[in-house]
């Protein structure tokens, strides 16, 4: 039965000083993962501390460096800003498509990063023990089951548990930062592939907390956006989800710079080094890039209920830099319409 | 057994003193403690949007607050919408001149929510309200009416 005692943190150092003390001890901030998995009976905190209500970690800055947002700031207001809207449009867009404007205006960016997989076994412990995410070595309920919406990349055979956050794969796109009370930690080094350790989903250490995450401005990350595909218009998980952000060079068809990254189809927020590396330098065609796009499900595992994903993945990708191609130079449009 | 904790909740402009346990959620606080139980409960999941309220002029899930986060914030149920003459809201007359219900148990939860994205400036355009009110599901599937509710509602806050 859900029973913990409840504490409004007054600092941020008094929140943290109470999870390093006591075992069993949870942050509260929008409360959307942690009162969701508790009602699930997944978290089972003794005492709860609520840090939402803590000033100074909500702000929203933007300036030519880049960005730099608190990690107390709600979704709706980051998907909403502005300047975030202008310089990061992907980034945008990966928190308006996320959830329900009910979630939005509840769930805080650090919270959003550390959200926990949606797998209906990893959910389900009453139905389910087996789950090396909540119990390890108990096995894997999800592998032979019902895998339509877990993972196709970073799996391992002790879990293939989706991470089904759109932010983090628009951040992991952009270069962004993660800051925590003791260190920056780039967004790439940040997440876990499940390997051995599916327990183990980020670097986090214990009583490590998530401060506010910065973003580096470029010009790619300018001229991005986040292309979602799902069973559903709207508030559902990606099915496989692309961020792109493009530069091409003065003659409007050269490749100048690329950024690639993948929701819904990996362990962990995907970035496509190899489709960038294939494409920079090219000039930009809807025969190539499809071509490139494939290099994304390199190495792909297929449980199959997901299979789709693979074929699926690609074609968001390529459908993504058309777009976003397509948007850069109108001459390109005709070509660059009717493909992927 | 857990002890109770002492809230004092500002709902609808009127001071509740409460006694709950801790984990008592802000939705099963209004229901079952304060006795407004307009606010109803879908999947206490975070899914469904049945029982959103309004924290601070907000929408958000009261499934998935703790009464105790909401203390010193101003909250709004489906029952504070209405003028205190008892005059309904305009998204509530909208709501029964489309017939934008069936069973009526989204319903609340579908007006409050509707209430902020006329705030909100999101009903640009019927996708726009889709979009926007996709957090609020019914499953008698009355979503045509409620979005011709949401629409008129809209145009009657500009005029």
């Amino acid at each position: 039965m859900l029973d913990f005692s409840y504490t409004r943190a007054r600092s941020a150092d008094e929140a943290r000083a109470s999870v390093a003390a006591q075992q069993g001890t949870a942050l509260l901030a929008g409360g959307t993962t942690l009162l969701d998995l508790a009602k699930c009976g997944v978290e089972r905190p003794d005492s709860v501390i609520d840090i939402s209500h803590l000033d100074g970690l909500s702000g929203i800055a933007v300036d030519g460096s880049g960005a730099s947002i608190g990690a107390l700031a709600k979704m709706s207001a980051v998907a909403d800003h502005a300047d975030i809207r202008d310089a990061f449009p992907a980034i945008a867009l990966s928190l308006s498509l996320a959830a329900s404007q009910q979630l939005r205006n509840m769930a805080t960016i650090g919270g959003n990063l550390l959200q926990r997989t949606r797998c209906p076994y990893f959910r389900d412990p009453a139905t389910f023990p087996d789950c090396n995410k909540r119990n390890p070595g108990s096995g894997c309920a999800a592998i032979g089951g019902v895998t339509r919406n877990h993972a196709v990349l970073g799996t391992s055979s002790h879990c293939i548990a989706t991470y089904h956050g759109d932010l983090a794969v628009a951040l992991a796109a952009f270069d962004a930062v993660v800051q925590t009370d003791r260190r920056d930690i780039a967004i790439d080094a940040f997440f876990l592939t499940p390997d051995d350790r599916p327990d183990r989903e980020t670097v986090l250490e214990k009583a490590e907390m998530i401060t506010g995450i910065t973003i580096p401005a470029s010009i790619a990350a300018r001229q991005s956006t986040y292309l979602k595909v799902r069973d559903r218009q709207s508030y559902e998980f990606a099915a496989a989800s692309a961020a792109i952000g493009l530069d091409l060079e003065d003659d409007g068809v050269t490749i100048r710079d690329l950024r690639v990254a993948l929701g819904g189809i990996a362990t962990k927020p995907w970035r496509a080094r190899s489709i960038e590396a294939g494409l920079i330098g090219r000039a930009i065609t809807p025969e190539i890039v499809t071509s490139a796009s494939r290099l994304a499900v390199e190495g792909a595992v297929s449980q199959g209920g997901n299979h789709y994903k693979i074929e699926l993945a690609p074609r968001v990708v390529a459908r993504a830099i058309l777009t976003v191609a397509a948007s850069l130079n109108p001459d390109l449009n005709p070509a660059l319409g009717e493909t992927a | 057994m857990t002890r109770t904790i002492r809230l004092s909740l500002d709902i609808n402009e009127r001071r509740y003193e409460l006694d709950v346990e801790p984990r008592v959620t802000l939705l099963d606080a209004l229901r079952d403690h304060a006795g407004l139980t307009g606010t109803k409960k879908g999947c206490d999941q975070g899914q469904c949007g049945a029982c959103t309220c309004h924290i601070d002029g907000q929408r958000v899930l009261s499934c998935l607050t703790l009464a105790a986060q909401a203390e010193g914030r101003r909250i709004t149920t489906i029952e504070g919408i209405a003028t205190a003459n008892g005059d309904l809201h305009p998204v509530q007359l909208a709501f029964m001149e489309h017939d934008a219900f069936q069973c009526g148990y989204c319903t609340p939860g579908q007006i409050m929510s509707a209430v902020a994205c006329i705030r909100e400036g999101r009903t640009g355009s019927d996708d726009e309200i889709r979009e926007y009110m996709s957090g609020n599901l019914c499953r008698c599937g009355a979503y045509n009416s409620i979005v011709a509710a949401v629409r008129e509602a809209a145009e009657m806050a500009d005029a």
